[in-house]
């Protein structure tokens, strides 16, 4: 049986990518991931595998997308600005079809911000961050087993698809530390018949590339694309439901949020209240049909983010209009407390919406405006 | 008759992008050439630019992979490093090389990535229009120095690339040549294979220059864009070769 190890998250991905296969990875020192390029130095090295500390993300990115163009399991994990330099990369990744896998330990912004905890990079995560038409699986782990876990399913689900696959950490996944089991991993074989190394024994040369300027082209390749986003979103869809058959208030978070949640979840069942919880385990795809099912049963929704209040628009947009969407947000630096989060319960089924509540970053019915 | 000289079997049948009097079209002979002469088309992977060459790809007849502009060095890296057993040319303009990959080619050389970079040197962003590229000479005018390039309007001076490469640790060969001229057409093709030499010798980074005619962004003639070559760019880009293994 695989053994318990206690390890810092930053580095639990790290070791999770090297048992997936990954051989080679490509960083850039950004607190508060440097854990994971500083343990890829020491393993990928050891193992006789490719590190490389780049001169910039810009050029890490890029190596990325060398390496998977030669077939190689290919990765680069950095933090909010760090990831904003990678978006051109990521781009180019989806357009020439490369898989490859992209960790973000997010931290505070904009701008330099600070290394403190932050989900303000849900947004560019999911919407595409950079420029053209483009989608990709985006996993939101909540604790480190998830995290090493899901960094595996990284890699195979970026070959399955040909398409980039992005790990959405923030500063305390990166940095806490906890037990984790690395589980044996069922090693799966890809096509890589495309990739790039000569045109050996007479095939025929091969080409990797993202551009046309042809006519129609790059319209044709974004409609087959999208039969990719397509099934995408019916195949690698991941959320977690708890107590969502009864319940009066769910509250809708992922990542650490989530995991602070399921503790309020668990307080206010103890106090005899109603509440549930929805996790998205992937942000994108996001569960809209699965919210909208359950929102046609619970008509009191919290979202809780460490941002202004990014997902809600996805809850919003899949909730049936009846229900009414608090917020509770911490952007930049804060973690959301317990008992804020606790106090939005109290008022909306204790209370019955009676007085105000003044608690900085609280919205009831929050609206988009 | 016996046939004593044709094209290279990598150079397929298909519409060419470039201008008559292009230099891009002689540089692509000569690495074609060299690949076919010295055997190594089959395992050679092409790193394309973003620049006027940028559709190498649909008349070559080799693995390409075409990156971001000026990220070619790094994605060359990525190549190298996944596939040591291939042989990686990659191909950049100035504007690509000399500016916005200017991080990208100066790390990749100093890390002596072993793979050879033809740096095709026109003194001008051909592909968008005749923009100043890094490379531009003083006083020459294009789109976006219409009165000359000028260090009284803060344009800078001239970068020459391989006296900048030269003090890096990890370069291996340094060469710059030019294309005006059959004879130099030899030596371009000669320093190119001594690149190739090295890194099929794992020797660490090589790099080309060639200075090479933009008549159409010149506003010259053919003609008149290889005297230009000769009497303007050869004085400010001396050629020869700046480093030996
Ligand atoms: C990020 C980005 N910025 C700008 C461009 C537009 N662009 C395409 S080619 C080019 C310049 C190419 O000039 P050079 O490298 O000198 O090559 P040449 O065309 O002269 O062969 C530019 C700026 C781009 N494709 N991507
Ligand atoms: S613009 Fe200049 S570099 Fe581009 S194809 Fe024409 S002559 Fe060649």
């Amino acid at each position: 049986m695989a053994e318990r190890v206690l390890m810092k998250g930053n580095e639990v991905i790290g070791e999770a990518a090297i048992r997936a296969g990954l051989t080679c990875y490509f960083g850039y020192p950004i607190t508060p991931q440097n854990e994971l390029t500083a343990y890829m130095a020491k393993h990928m090295l050891a193992k006789g595998r490719t590190f490389i500390q780049a001169e910039s993300e810009i050029a890490a990115i890029n190596m990325v997308y060398g390496a998977s163009s030669a077939g190689a399991r290919a990765m680069t994990s950095s933090s909010s600005p760090g990831i904003s330099l990678k978006q051109e990369g990521i781009s180019y990744l989806v357009g020439a079809q490369l898989p490859a896998v992209i960790v973000n330990i997010v931290r505070g912004g904009p701008g330099l911000g600070n290394i403190s905890v932050s989900q303000s990079d849900y947004f560019q995560s999911v919407k595409g961050g950079g420029h053209g038409d483009y989608r990709m699986v985006v996993y939101a782990p909540s604790n480190l087993q998830e995290a090493a876990d899901l960094t595996v399913k990284a890699f195979d689900t970026a070959d399955a698809y040909r398409n980039p696959v992005l790990v959405l950490g923030d500063a305390i996944l990166g940095q806490m530390m906890e037990p984790v089991v690395f589980k044996d991993i069922a090693h799966r074989t890809f096509d890589k018949s495309w990739t790039l190394g000569g045109k050996r024994n007479g095939r025929p040369a091969n080409l990797v590339n993202s551009l046309s300027l042809e006519e129609g082209v790059i319209e044709n390749w974004n409609w087959e694309f999208r039969l990719k986003y397509e099934s995408m979103k019916k195949n690698e869809l991941m959320f977690e439901t708890l107590y969502c058959d009864d319940a009066d208030l769910i509250i809708v978070a992922f990542g650490t949020t989530a995991r602070i949640c399921k503790a309020v979840v668990a307080r206010a069942r103890a106090q005899g209240l109603k509440v549930g919880l929805v996790r998205p385990i992937t942000v994108w795809p996001f569960p809209y049909k699965a919210l909208n099912d359950i929102g046609r049963k619970t008509g009191e929704f919290l979202v809780v983010e460490m941002n202004l209040g990014q997902m809600i628009e996805d809850v919003r947009l899949a909730l049936p209009d009846a229900c009414r969407i608090h917020f509770h947000g911490r952007p930049g630096g804060g973690v959301p407390e317990e008992r804020d989060i606790f106090e939005i319960i109290d008022h909306v089924l204790v209370k019955n919406k009676k007085g105000a509540i003044t608690t900085r970053g609280t919205f009831i019915n929050w609206e988009i405006s | 008759m016996k046939k004593i000289f044709g094209k290279s079997r990598l150079w397929l049948n298909k519409p060419q992008p470039y201008c008559p009097g292009c230099g891009h079209g002689l540089v692509h002979r000569i690495v074609c050439e060299l690949l076919e002469e010295m055997g190594l088309a089959d395992n050679c992977v092409f790193m394309a630019p973003v620049g006027c060459s940028i559709l190498a790809y649909s008349f070559l007849d080799l693995d390409v992979c075409q990156p971001a502009h000026g990220r070619t060095p790094a994605a060359a890296t990525g190549v190298k490093r996944a596939r040591p057993d291939t042989f990686v040319v990659c191909y950049q303009g100035d504007g690509d090389l000399a500016a916005i990959g200017t991080a990208e080619i100066i790390h990749a050389a100093n890390r002596g990535e072993n793979f050879t970079t033809i740096f095709v040197n026109n003194a001008v962003y051909g592909m968008t229009g005749g923009q100043m590229a890094p490379t531009t000479l003083l006083g020459q005018k294009t789109e976006t120095s219409p009165e000359g390039r000028s260090l009284s309007a803060g344009m800078g001076h001239p970068i020459r690339v391989c006296e900048l490469l030269q003090s890096l640790g990890g370069v291996a060969y340094l060469a710059r040549t030019s294309v005006h001229t059959p004879g130099n057409v030899i030596k371009a093709k000669k320093a190119m294979k001594k690149a190739f030499e090295i890194q099929m010798a794992g020797k660490g980074f090589s790099l080309v220059e060639v200075l090479s005619p933009c008549p159409v962004n010149w506003k010259l003639l053919p003609q008149e864009a290889l005297a230009y070559i000769e009497n303007n760019m050869i004085p400010y880009y001396p050629l020869g070769e700046f480093k030996t293994p």
